[in-house]
């Protein structure tokens, strides 16, 4: 299993890189679907159907949208041309990821590794999980049943982003009163 | 541990895609990249040798099932992606709008 995810991954690490360096804007979007649909293959090996399932309306969505903006606007990739101050993006780019890497080696030491999980808070939903909420689904029986508020924040969140698209994307902005 | 270091890899490939990159779209989809590896970080890390997708059967005897816990909260993250994705898109198409062009170079000059 950790082979077959490794793989995937890689795959996925080729894409998104192709996705950052294609000179046609079209034929990033398409490499972007690349991950974005090998993380829906590593969703199902990972035993995650509902999350492959949201993952593929959600990445098809996104791609449909991405298109229509760079259909309605320029397909060209914009011109690179190194500035001045090459030498100091470079040192900041490198102390910020060293940082992460140091970040990360530091915090991956108390994970268990992989396919070896204890499940600690867990355990009482996949006991009681279909006593208590009666889904057979213990994934839509903790989101929607003992994690409820989460889903709640979500759809406040949502509701949050629709209002900002609408009031970014309105045509004819709303006249200054007379100062 | 290889899987951990593989999706740290993806999300630094992300990031260098965000820091790097002149073009607004390009941006977005690093910051896609980076959303993608965390939701696989915390999908593999609910993962079980040989567990079975945590739907109850009734047949079975002492099932070993995945952690249901990460994968609703990643449930919930993928939908907010979705609507952080649409927002970042909105506000580059009406950039792209005032000033012609998706390169953020050109778009430091304020106008009023």
């Amino acid at each position: 299993m950790e082979t077959l995810l490794s793989i995937l991954i890689g795959f996925m690490i080729i894409g998104a890189l192709y996705a950052l360096h294609a000179k046609d804007l079209l034929s990033a979007l398409i490499a972007q679907g690349i991950v974005g649909y090998g993380l829906v293959i590593c969703f199902l090996n990972l035993r995650a159907p509902d999350l492959a399932i949201v993952q593929i309306v959600v990445e098809t969505i996104t791609l449909v949208v991405m298109v229509a903006v760079v259909l309605n606007s320029s397909r060209k990739e914009v011109k690179e041309s190194w500035n001045r101050n090459k030498i100091l993006n470079i040192v900041t780019s490198v102390i910020i990821v060293g940082f992460l890497v140091y970040i990360f080696a530091f915090m991956i030491q108390p994970l268990q590794p992989f396919g070896d999980h204890s499940m600690r808070m867990a355990q009482y939903y996949t006991q009681m999980g279909a006593e208590s909420t009666g889904a057979a689904n213990l994934v839509t029986g903790v989101l929607f049943d003992f994690r409820g508020y989460d889903t709640l924040g979500e759809a406040t969140i949502l509701f949050t982003a629709a209002l900002g698209v609408v009031t970014i994307l309105r045509s004819k902005p709303k006249k200054e009163s007379a100062s | 541990m290889t899987v951990y270091i593989m999706c740290f890899i993806l999300f630094l490939v992300g990031l260098y895609g965000v820091l790097t990159r002149r073009n607004m779209i390009k941006i977005v989809i690093g910051f896609s990249i980076m959303e993608f590896s965390c939701f696989l970080f915390l999908a593999m890390i609910g993962y079980i040798e040989n567990g079975l997708a945590p739907i109850l059967k009734e047949e079975m005897e002492n099932p070993v099932y995945v952690d249901p816990l990460p994968q609703a909260m990643v449930l919930t993250a993928i939908v907010i992606g979705l609507a952080t994705t649409a927002l970042l898109l909105a506000i580059a198409i009406r950039i792209y709008k005032k000033y012609g062009t998706f390169d953020i170079r050109k778009v430091n000059e304020l106008k009023g």
